[in-house]
């Protein structure tokens, strides 16, 4: 998906880096990264810090960085122009599946897609840099940026230390912090599908485990707000 | 950032949190947090002291014999302290370390993605 946006756009002067968020690292990872044939640097982040350095909550996730090296949007979703997974989906007809599976994808059907907007802006920048509207200023980008209070920031703390014991094969011991990292920032997906993907794989479904589950959760905020809506208003 | 114990040497804090220990204080970019005298000695990071300063919360795991520091909460209550990007080091897919800031001079488009 993205190699697409590199071919166009690489000719003039930008360079994609994807990072795939995956504790079990590039056994899981480099089969897509192989079929996607990317020309670009694919890097694997085994310990999640991108959440950590640059407020990632969910994925896909992007944050636009200039020639000097300042962030010029923070953490925010990213759309592909085309988006086979999304494609798929919308054309399935989940009526003859069993229902777990059949709630969650119709739920997935809602998410928001904006591939337009989002693309618009991203050809605008590469085009014309600071003279964007769409790059932002350094407090602007400082104050958009995730929300940290010390909640978060031990949330962090708790992920990290799960991934440790989940690596180190003492299961238990990892989900005990990935419970309280859920606890103490609800709003991170990646701390949670990580999590239960590993007990429920694909569906993140209800289980033992956690207390909540992924259809569990959109169905509380509403699919339409899993990936909130993108800011891109041009700068007055 | 992982920790067996709550001293450590400036430059592991540095590479484990993102903030250089300097004479004026902790720096992350151009943000300086003016730290106290007993918060860096002889080279060696009081953690908690410099935790404490920095909102970084400090979770411990008895079972593991560690600490987990978290990352900084104080200065902007936001994930970002500065827009400067930070250094960010991982291995792409063939295991060789990659340094996000050997792209300076291009627009980078960062993308975060996963497997789950």
């Amino acid at each position: 998906m993205w190699q697409e946006v590199r071919s166009e756009l690489h000719p003039h002067g930008l360079e994609i880096v994807t990072v795939a968020l995956d504790v079990e690292g590039a056994a899981v990872a480099r089969e897509f990264i192989d079929a996607a044939k990317a020309e670009h640097p694919s890097l694997i982040d085994q310990g999640h810090v991108l959440d950590k350095l640059f407020g990632v909550v969910n994925v896909p996730n992007s944050v636009w960085i200039d020639e000097n090296g300042m962030i010029v949007r923070p953490a925010e979703p990213a759309h592909p122009p085309r988006s086979p997974i999304m494609e798929q989906l919308r054309a399935m007809d989940t009526s003859t599946l069993p229902p777990d599976l059949a709630d969650v994808l119709n739920m997935a059907k809602k998410i928001r897609h904006e591939p337009d907007t989002y693309m618009s802006a991203l050809r605008d920048w590469v085009a014309r840099g600071a003279d964007s509207p769409y790059a932002l200023s350094p407090e602007e980008v400082v104050t958009r940026s995730h929300p940290r209070p010390l909640t978060v920031a031990e949330a962090a703390a708790h992920f990290e230390l799960g991934q440790h014991l989940h690596r180190a094969g003492a299961i238990e011991a990892a989900q005990a912090q990935f419970r309280e990292a859920h606890r103490l920032q609800p709003d991170n997906w990646t701390y949670k599908r990580q999590a239960w993907n590993f007990v429920s794989p694909v569906v993140q479904g209800p289980t033992d485990v956690y207390e909540s589950s992924w259809a569990e959760d959109v169905r509380k905020i509403g699919a339409e707000n899993y990936y909130p809506a993108l800011e891109m208003e041009p700068r007055s | 950032m992982l920790l067996e114990s709550l001293s450590v040497d400036r430059a592991s804090f540095a590479q484990g949190t993102g903030w250089e220990l300097k004479p004026e204080g902790a720096c992350k970019g151009e943000i300086c947090v003016p730290l106290p005298a007993e918060a860096v000695h002889n080279g060696t990071v009081d953690v908690a002291a410099v935790a404490a300063r920095l909102g970084m919360p400090l979770v411990h795991d008895e079972g593991a014999g560690l600490w987990s520091l978290g990352p900084e909460s104080a200065p902007t209550g936001r994930a970002l302290t500065t827009a400067m990007a930070p250094e960010l080091e991982l291995p792409d897919v063939g295991g060789n370390p990659f340094k996000l800031s050997s792209l300076l001079g291009q627009k980078v488009l960062l993308i975060a993605w996963a497997t789950w």
